[in-house]
């Protein structure tokens, strides 16, 4: 059974369509990359797979359940959108770091009010705190930034900040992690260190989406790969056919742009 | 003489802090609320608010005073603010809280749509709610961020109370004021002016160091 599955997705901003009916699924442990112009709606597309937009139609199912359908479920109230929100993490272009904050406070700000949620709460708050500390702590380690844990964001560099927010959104244990272009706020010099982060977490199998421009990376590193033109999913599957050897006029077209 | 003076000019600043105090107790909260109003979606709200701020910012705040104290009196015949020196001073305070709210307001708006509003979506996509969003993520920023220009306002209040003698409110210029009928002294009223440097001096001093304090983090 696939982990996301995202049927006939739509989204119009009053008269114009930018989604256009986008249906896609992934199995966990999967990596998928998007490519496309720009404004073709990639963004759009994550956004809305991440309830910062509503979706005009379709549907979205993480593990086999709906948690969106806009046939039935016209206004999720705000917690519904908040719970659902929690299956998907999403790494943003410009970072969005809390800059009043840590790499470790950024991290490990939303797992504190979570826990608050908790029933027991009251009695095991400075054991919760801790323990969500020392997790902070780990991914923070992972993603390379065990030194700096106590910066912050404006004394880290972009790459850097990247991967804090990254280990940010790992920290609510995602289902599916989405990336929207992550490297193209970054110096050419910085985009290595983040394309090695995604690249061990899709070794590691996490269910991760990456809308990204960077080719080789998206060739190298994802099991199929979407083209996204004019709000439709125009070309997908594995790496080798849609970016080595694409079936449509459009995929080629687009594409040449970056052999040059 | 000379204690005799500073004893009325003390007096006398008594009150204009008494001015300078409601009018930030109140002008704040108001400000805030004005600043939420004005950037309402609904057309309704923002529109008459922004009338209303254009028009107490395009207007000399001693007309503010003169139109709020006798206006009710003149236009309805009326009197709202009762007889004698607390009338007048309530009236003052009115006007001084309307005034300044307006500005505050503005000073409000522009920290608030300043936080970019991907640090609002970043909150949202890590399940916070919107209290939680406010008051963990974007409150501080925009403290930081307005800390500047309320300063400003905050030293120019100080010495906008010396207005409030247009309906005579018995603040220091007037205390000192009297001095030069009464007694031909024109040195109190000159000596009043140690009073305002010595208290905007430690209004600095307070609002350096609070920027100061903010200056771990950039926005």
């Amino acid at each position: 059974m696939a982990l996301l599955e995202v049927k006939d997705l739509r989204k119009n901003f009053d008269s114009l369509q930018v989604l256009r009916g986008v249906s896609f699924e992934m199995e966990k442990g999967e990596t998928l990359s998007i490519i496309g112009p720009s404004g073709g709606g990639k963004t759009t597309l994550l956004r809305c797979l991440n309830f910062l937009e509503i979706p005009s139609a379709g549907s979205i199912a993480v593990g086999g359940k709906t948690i969106f359908d806009a046939a039935s479920s016209r206004g999720l109230s705000e917690r519904e959108i908040r719970q659902n929100r929690l299956h998907f993490g999403l790494v943003f272009q410009n970072f969005n770091l809390f800059p009043q904050y840590t790499a470790l406070g950024n991290v490990s700000l939303a797992p504190k009010l979570q826990a608050k949620e908790r029933p027991d709460y009251k009695q095991r708050r400075k054991e919760l705190f801790e323990e969500i500390e020392e997790k902070s702590r780990e991914l923070l380690f992972r993603v390379g930034l065990g030194d700096k844990l106590n910066y912050y964001p404006h004394q880290l560099s972009g790459g850097q900040q990247q991967r804090v927010a990254i280990a940010r959104a790992l920290a609510l244990t995602p289902d599916v992690l989405f990336f929207d272009e992550p490297t193209s706020a970054l110096d050419p010099e910085l985009t290595g260190e983040v394309l090695n982060v995604i690249r061990q977490l899709a070794a590691e199998k996490m269910t991760m989406v990456v809308v990204t421009h960077e080719m080789a990376f998206a060739a190298a590193v994802s099991d199929k790969v979407l083209f996204i033109d004019g709000g439709v999913i125009a070309e997908q599957g594995p790496p080798e056919q849609v970016l080595k050897n694409p079936a449509e006029e459009r995929t080629r077209q687009f594409l040449r742009g970056y052999e040059k | 003489m000379f204690q005799t003076v500073l004893l009325s000019l003390t007096e006398g600043f008594g009150k204009t802090l008494e001015i300078f105090v409601l009018t930030l107790v109140g002008g704040i909260p108001l400000g805030l609320l004005i600043s939420l109003g004005s950037m309402s979606r609904c057309k309704l709200l923002s529109w008459p608010i922004k009338l209303v701020i254009w028009v107490v910012r395009g207007t000399p705040l001693m007309l503010q005073l003169l139109i709020i104290y006798y206006g009710p009196g003149l236009i309805l015949g009326n009197n709202w603010w009762g007889s004698g020196a607390s009338g007048r001073f309530t009236a003052a305070i009115i006007a001084f809280i309307f005034n300044y709210a307006c500005y505050f307001s503005e000073i409000f708006r522009g920290g608030i749509e300043g936080v970019p509003r991907g640090q609002r979506e970043a909150g949202q996509v890590l399940g916070m709610t919107g209290t939680q969003i406010f008051f963990r993520v974007t409150l501080l920023q925009v403290i930081k961020r307005i800390i500047p220009p309320m300063g400003n306002e905050v030293i120019t209040l100080v010495k906008d109370t010396s207005l409030a003698r247009v309906i005579s409110v018995y603040e220091i210029i007037w205390n000192g004021q009297a001095f030069i009928k009464s007694q031909g002294l024109i040195w109190p009223l000159f000596f009043t002016g140690v009073f305002y440097l010595a208290f905007s001096g430690l209004l600095t001093l307070l609002l350096s160091w609070t920027e100061k304090k903010l200056d771990y983090f950039k926005v």
